[in-house]
Formats: C-alpha cells, structure tokens, sequence
C-alpha cells in the first residue's frame, strides 16, 4: 500500500424522496496519496459535491468508511469529528454566498482559530490573521472590509485564507473557480497550485470542467450518476480514455483553438436522476458503443493497465 | 507569488491593524439609505417625540392633578386656550391624559411585541434549523393559533389571566406570536442553505452556536421589520381590548379606554374620541412609515 | 469592398450607456462601434461587466431607464433605425426580426403556461396564425429542436435544463427572425448538453439564414460557432476580426491574457498566465487606455492617450496605441505562433 492519506471505501449517499431512493453516491472507492490532487469530475447530478461533504461528514453518509490516516472518520463521535475537521477543510463554489455577509474579513478568517482555540492570545490571532491574509494575496487594508465590497476572486481568496487557518493536510474544492472569470480563475488555480506545493497539502478537486481539471489534477475520477465509471492519472485520462462517457466528455469540451480541432462524440438524451436505478449499467442509455450486455448489470470498475480503472463491459 | 500586488506594510507590534483600518458597518449602510426616505423619517420624527413626550409627561403634567383627579365643574369642555384638546366627562384634561396615555400605549405596544419575538424568534429559528417532525410539530401547532382570531384569543387570555396592565401586554404578546413564528422560520430557512453554514459546521462549530452567531444576525433585519410593524398592530390590538374594557383599568389614561369612555358623547363632544383616536393613528401611521422604509433601506432590492 | 448599409444587419456607431445609480454613474458601454454582415455569427467575447450584455440590451431598447441612460450616433438592424421606432413598431420587430435567448433558461419560461403555448403565442401575435395553425407549427418547432410532439402539452418544470433551453431556442425561432441575440445560451448547462445545444443552434442557423450575436465568456464556444469576433473590455470593443484574425493574428494584449488564462488542454504541464489585478471601477472613466494597468505591455503614454479603435487589415481592428509608436510591435502570443 502506498502513502494514502485519504482512502474512501464504499462511500454511499442515498436521499429519501417522494420519488423513490435518491442513488447521489452509490458505492464509490477511492484514494489519494499524500501531497496529490484528485480531480473528481462529472456533470451536475453525477453525485461529485455530494461525495465531497459526505467525506467531510457535511451531510451524513449512508454507508462506507472513509479512512483519514488509517482513522474512520464516519465512525468518529461529535467531539473527536470536532477535533478531525482541523485536519479536513472544504473550500465553496460560491464566493458570494460561503462568506457570512455580517463579518468582516478579520473575523472570517480568525473564526476557525478561534473556534477551536489554536491561538487565544488577541494580538498573536491578528497577527496569524494578517499572514494568512499574505499567503493568499489580500492586501493589509482589506482586514475590516465586508465580503460585499469585494470582488469575486477576492472573495475567493478570503474563503481560501480561512480553509487554510487551522493549517490542515486536506481541503476539498468544491468548484473553486467556477464561478469566477477567466483571467480571475487563473489567478487562483495558480495560487491553489502554489500553496500545494508550498504547504504540502492534498486536495481533492471537485469540478464539471474539464479542461480545469486536466491542469490541476494528478489523477482523475469521471463520476456518473452516482458512481465512478473511470479513474486514471490525468495523462492516460486524456491521451487514452477508454469509458465511453470519458470519451464523449473529452470530445464536448470546446477547444479555444483553430488548428487543434476534434471529432466531437454527440450523446443522445440527458443525465437522467439517479432514483429507483434498474439493475443495468447506468450510462447505457445514452452510450454510443452499448450491447445487451450493459442492460443486464452494474459492470465492475477494473484495473485495465496500471492504475487506469474503467467500469464497462467493453473491457 | 501571486498575481496581485500585496502591499505590506507589516504592523506594529503594538497596534493591531484591525485598529488602524476604518470599518463600515452594514447598519451605517442601511440609516444612509434609510435618510433618503421622506416618510420613514418623518414617521421617525413622528415617533420620536411621541417618546419623548412619553418619557417626560411627568414633567409637563401632573399624575395625580391633571390626569386623574376628576373635576365635575369642568366636565366636558371643548377645546380652548386652558385645555386644547378638552376636557372628559370628569372634568379631567384630555391632552395631559393622550400625553399619559402615550406611556401605556408604546409600552404595551413594545412590550408584547418583545414577548411574542422571544417565543415567535425561538421557536421558529429551532423549527427552520432542526426541521423534521420538531418542525411540523411547531408549525402546526401555530397554524391552529393563528386559525384563532387574536383578538378573540386576546380576549380569552385577560378574562382567564385577570384584568391588569401586564395581563394585556401577555395576551398582545401571545396572540402575534404566530407572525413572528413564521418570519423567524422563513428567515432561518433562507439563511440555513447558505455555504457559510456549511463552511461554519466545516470549523467544528456547534449548532446552537451556528444558530446564534451566523443565521440569527443574517434574518435580524427581516425581523426588525416585521417588530416594527408589529407595534403598530399591538398598539391597535390593546386599544381594541381597552375599548372593551379588557384593558389598563380606570382611572389609568390609556388611548383605548378613552375612546370608549367618549363614545357616549360623541354627538356632542366629539373632541372625547377624535383626540385620543388621533393620537392611536398618528402613532401608528409613524411605526408603520418607519416599519415600510426600513423594508426598502435593509432589501433596496424590493423597490421598484 | 463597397460598403452600403444593406449589408449590414446591424450597424451601431457611437452606442454610450451608462447606469445613474445612487452609488455613482456606472458606465456600461462607451463608444461602441460595431456592425456585421448577413448570415454571419458573431462572438461578443467579455468578462463580467464588460458590456456585453447591456450592449445587446440596448440594441432592442431593452435598457432600463431609471436607471440606465442610452445615447447612440446611429442604430440600425435589419435597415431600420431602431430609435425612431414607435414602442407598437418596436414590440413587432423584437418578436419577428429580432429575438433573444437569455442565459437562465428556466426564468425564461413561464410556469404556468404549457410549453406549446409560449411557442405558439408568439406565432400568433407576430405571424396572424389562427390558434390550431399556431400550434401544429409550434410541434413542429419542438420537433425541430429535437423534443417530441407528444412532450407539447406538458409544462416547463417537467422539462430538464437542456430541453428548457431548446423550448427557448424554439421560441426564438418561432418567426423566422433575422437576428438572433443568444446570451451565454450554454452557460447553465453542462458540457454534453452544450454541445448538443451548440450543435443544435449551428445547424438551424445555417438552414435558416440567420445571423446572430453569441454573448458568452468562453473562446472555445467561439472558436466553435462564430465567424467574427469582438472582445470587449470595460464598455468597448478592444479588438475586433474574424474568427483566425482574433486566434491566428491576436493583437490586443487583453485578447492575449485571455488566451493565457485558458487551461490548455494539450499541454497541461503550461504554468497559467493570468491577467494580473482587476477590472477598473466601472464607476471611473480612465484618461487614458483602460487596460493600461493590467497590461504587461503598457508604457507611460498608455495611462495617458485613448487607444482608437482603428483597421489593421481590412478584417481586423484593434485599439492599441502600441502598434502607432511601434510599427514592429508584435504579442508574445505571435512569436510563438
């Protein structure tokens, strides 16, 4: 076994509704090495943001372990989850609605110090405050202001600042960067990178985009409707996808780029939602390559070469 | 580093930069928006000297002299230079009792909107937060209050608690407890799905204290409001039931007494009901100019 | 090439809008000069608070007012000045000659309304069709937009994102417009239902004739659907070609920081180049080039002279002064190209 600092097994998310049993996650494993970025990848509904707090214990999952350096955080009890989340932090999609608009910057990023009382003494909490502000880029003046005079990538870094304050070794981003403008998403995906490199971190990287994705990610998790249907590093993801919904995603990106130009794969039909699933493969009514076979059963997810899992029949 | 130019300029170690920094705070925001409505600030300056005359009656008249001392040789004069707005069937002066009865008015008003805020904010902040069956249970249990009209329900209170000043705010209180019930739920409700939440119980916070330090203060100016024109009514609620004798007991000036003290001599010395009436709806229209403007100063999305 | 106003769908010279809010006046477009032949789509690309949106807007005389203030030297689509139209004139040529699609399909269409009649509505106002007739060509439409007939009679809850899209887009082509106004059409869907979308507006352009405007954000819905370009930064067009002028021939150092904005996909190892600090106060004018600050180019004269906005090929236009005192001056983005 290699150095995995985060290794979910058999993660479940399952929602009651008026329509029947809500699949969000459904039995989904994976692991990530220290110092790594997992880049989790699908389309709305596919169950990415759901699997992301489920491990973070944001929303209780229905089954699975989620082992955080050999430790169960599912099992944990309310004091020791308390303690587990300075290690475990998530970092929100929106920066207009993750800031609590009634504090200021100052106490937005002191709150998680403060909470779990890292630093009680005022002036050294300022202090802490002021260098997490630099690390992510703030200027000093900005420690009074309120989230809504300032613009989304600030915001952005704020949301950031405060991950970082309990200084832990994982943080989920939850579509860090969607929301932003290009140029302003490129400055923060650089700072993601930098602060990676600089404090070690591992992160799990949660988006729809794909091209974000492939720049940010080591290894690459392609969710569908509630599973994982391909897992593999983010080159052999890109240069040899082999699940035909990888493939179908890759080929739909638009590539801002004359000469470089790609067969695209249209799918019928849309993402339907993962209620009262047929016991089939579930992406087998919009693929392009299904036989009778995908109609008959949930194919496994196997390791076709070294570390590049597909879950199809094909293979 | 990063693309954007930090401008240190490290602190000192003896001044904490949070100090050095000017803080505009939302509420500032709120009066600058709140200064360009005519109305609201002229409810404001309505309302203001009501209070202040409340506060001061003692000073310009005297209790036990001008307010309830009866005087049968002066018994229902119109208004003149002596008394400007008259004087009662018992010969006392009617403008010394509307200045009085101010005091008995706005408390009323305040107080049984504080009681029904306490429990309304309380149990409706814990049914939007917990949700479930707490929820539903809470819920129903103030849609059967509500089905009561309150003045009915007011009513039944004072005659079951007894007759007095308090018992009467009680009965106020408790009988717009639903509104506040529902505004605190619906309030709590839109704040709960925010990320801050999450991004709160990511932290390690406590629920109660997610409750109390980032979804109370985000629904306060909702609720503000809703207090605000809850005075109003409450104002309205307790003249009603002084009107029919539920309220402050005699000889005590409350608004609503007076009017129903007058309405025997309203043919003839109709300045017993149109003062005491018109202080009921100057008070009232002031709260409710205030209650509207605070609306569009705190949401100006709401305008227009 | 003799240029008459006839070929042109639109022509817009001289377009200034501002917003007098309480916090100040925002100034949205300033100066905007932009026009485009017939059946050619052009990509209107922009961050937020570009002017891309508010441009569009005014084109229909869609601005509100309070609190937005529009004045313009000359605004014509299809031939017509639309400032001199009546307000009846005006509701008849957005319905039939123009229409629009907006980013958030599911506020587009109203709940309560059954899917075919929101197509049929406008058939009937616009084209005098009688009810049944209004109706059998809005299936139709569906059809052509790839939803069954027998989906018609249901509401727009029961449709998913992708497919409200469609009914909108079918709604937009219900009367055979001339132009279309499409903004951020894709931006609420996911990337398969984009494509599908994207495939789908491509295919009934052609067949139809159609021009159209595409608002959006993204080079790569550009560089898929559009013909010309015009990228705009802070209310003005800062460069303006055609689809291999902007990607091949990149002149404006704003379009190259978007470019290296961009997460390339063939070559992820490549470090992102960001456009460094913010997009100035729209609240301010700027005395000199808007971009001058952020620009890795810039020198003292740009923070004092406006760029014009000015021909470099017969195609290509671009505002930066760079090229008037160099006549060598060339991007990063070219030398390696």
């Amino acid at each position: 076994m290699t150095d995995a600092l985060l290794d979910v097994r058999g993660l479940k998310k399952y929602f009651e509704t008026s329509h029947g049993l809500l699949h969000a996650v459904d039995d989904v494993s994976f692991s990530i090495e220290r110092g790594k970025t997992l880049g989790l990848v699908g389309e709305s509904g596919c169950g990415k943001s759901t699997t992301g707090r489920a491990i973070l214990r944001l929303i209780e999952p229905t089954a699975g372990e989620v082992l955080f350096e050999g430790v169960d955080v599912v099992k944990l009890g309310s004091g020791a989850m308390r303690k587990m989340r300075k290690n475990m932090q998530i970092i929100f999609q929106d920066p207009f609605s993750s800031l609590d608009p009634r504090k200021t910057i100052n106490q937005i990023i002191a709150e998680p110090i403060k909470e779990n009382r890292i630093i009680t003494d005022k002036v050294a909490l300022e202090k802490r405050v002021l260098e997490l502000m630099e690390t992510v880029g703030l200027a000093e003046r900005l420690i009074n202001t309120y989230p809504h005079e300032l613009d989304g990538g600030r915001r952005q870094r704020i949301g950031i600042a405060r991950a970082l304050a309990m200084e832990p070794k994982f943080i989920i981003c939850d579509e860090p960067v969607s929301a932003l403008d290009v140029s302003i998403q490129a400055q923060i995906l650089n700072l993601l990178k930098q602060l990676q490199e600089r404090l070690g971190l591992t992160y799990i990287f949660i988006t729809h985009d794909l091209s974000v994705v492939n720049h940010f990610s080591d290894d690459i998790a392609v969710m569908y409707l509630g599973q994982i249907v391909e897992k593999a590093s983010a080159e052999e993801h890109f240069n040899n996808p082999l699940h035909p919904y990888t493939k179908a995603l890759l080929s739909a990106i638009p590539i801002p780029d004359l000469r470089n130009k790609r067969q695209r794969i249209t799918l019928k039909g849309e993402i339907t939602s993962p209620v009262n699933l047929p016991d089939a493969c579930r992406f087998a009514k919009r693929c392009n390559e299904c036989v009778e076979q995908c109609t008959k059963g949930i194919p496994p997810l196997k390791e076709i070469s070294k570390g590049h899992f597909v879950a199809c029949f094909k293979y | 580093m990063t693309a954007e130019k930090i401008e240190t300029t490290q602190p000192e170690s003896t001044e904490l930069a949070s100090k050095k920094y000017h803080k505009r705070s939302a509420f500032v925001a709120i009066w600058n928006r709140l200064k360009k409505n005519k109305g609201a600030i002229l409810g404001l300056f309505i309302l203001i000297i009501v209070t202040l005359l409340a506060i001061f009656a003692p000073v310009i008249y005297s209790y036990e002299t001008d307010v309830i001392e009866q005087n049968v040789t002066n018994r229902l004069k119109p208004p003149s230079a002596e008394h400007w707005c008259g004087t009662d069937d018992l010969g006392r002066d009617i403008l010394a009792r509307i200045v009085f009865g101010a005091r008995y008015s706005l408390a009323i008003g305040v107080v049984s909107v504080i009681i029904s805020l306490i429990f309304g904010v309380t149990f409706g902040a814990a049914a939007g937060y917990v949700g479930g069956a707490f929820e539903d249970v809470i819920m129903r249990i103030t849609d059967i209050f509500s089905s009561i009209p309150s003045i009915l329900m007011a009513i039944a209170i004072v005659s079951a608690l007894g007759k007095s000043t308090f018992n009467l705010m009680v009965a106020v209180g408790v009988s717009s407890t639903p509104t506040f019930v529902r505004v605190a739920r619906a309030a709590v409700l839109s704040v709960r799905g925010e990320e801050y939440v999450e991004s709160a119980r990511a932290i390690g916070m406590r629920d109660w204290k997610i409750i109390l330090v980032h979804i109370l203060p985000n629904c306060v100016s909702q609720i503000i409001v809703q207090a605000t024109l809850r005075v109003a009514q409450a104002i309205i609620a307790s003249a009603g039931l002084s009107f029919l004798g539920l309220g402050v007991p005699a000889p005590a000036p409350e608004w609503g007494s007076m009017l129903s003290a007058g309405r025997a001599y309203i043919r003839n010395s109709s300045y017993l009901t149109i003062f005491p009436g018109l202080a009921i709806m100057i008070t009232v229209l002031s709260l409710n100019l205030i209650g509207d403007g605070l609306r569009d100063a705190i949401d100006p999305k709401l305008k227009r | 090439m003799t240029i008459k106003n006839d070929d042109y769908i639109f022509d817009i010279e001289g377009l200034n809008v501002r917003y007098e809010t309480e916090d100040g006046t925002v100034y949205a477009v300033n100066g905007l000069d932009l026009k485009l032949g017939y059946k050619k789509t052009l990509g209107l690309v922009g961050e937020t608070g570009a002017g891309k949106t508010t441009t569009a807007l005014a084109m229909l005389r869609l601005v509100p007012s309070p609190p937005g203030v529009v004045d313009c030297k000359k605004l014509e689509i299809c031939g017509q000045d639309i400032r001199a139209l009546s307000a009846q004139k005006l509701e008849e040529v957005r319905g039939k000659d123009i229409s629009m699609i907006f980013q958030d399909p599911m506020t587009a269409l109203n709940p309560v309304f059954r899917v075919v009649d929101q197509i049929a509505e406008s058939l009937e106002i616009h084209e005098h069709l009688s009810r049944s007739d209004a109706q059998e060509k809005a299936k139709e439409l569906l059809e052509m937009v790839g939803i069954s007939r027998s989906r018609a009679n249901e509401f727009a809850h029961q449709f998913s994102g992708g497919m409200k899209q469609r009914v909108v887009i079918a709604i937009a082509l219900a009367c055979n417009p001339k132009l279309i106004i499409a903004d951020e059409p894709t931006t609420a869907l996911d990337v398969t239902i984009q494509a599908q979308v994207l495939d789908l507006m491509k295919d009934l352009k052609e067949k139809h004739d159609t021009s159209m405007i595409m608002i959006t954000h993204d080079l790569g819905i550009v560089a898929e659907v559009c013909d010309e370009v015009a990228v705009m930064y802070t209310g003005r067009v800062v460069e303006q070609g055609t689809l291999e002028d902007i990607f091949e021939r990149t002149m404006h150092p704003y379009t190259e920081g978007l470019f290296n904005s961009l997460p390339n996909i063939a070559d992820r190892q490549a470090m992102l180049k960001p456009i460094r600090g913010l997009m100035p106060d729209p609240t301010e004018q700027p005395k000199g080039c808007p971009f001058a600050s952020r620009c890795d180019y810039a020198s003292p004269e740009c923070e004092s002279e406006h760029p014009v906005l000015r021909y470099v090929s017969d195609t290509h236009k671009v505002a930066c002064s760079a090229y008037d005192r160099q006549p060598d001056f060339l991007l990063e983005r070219r030398k390696t190209r």
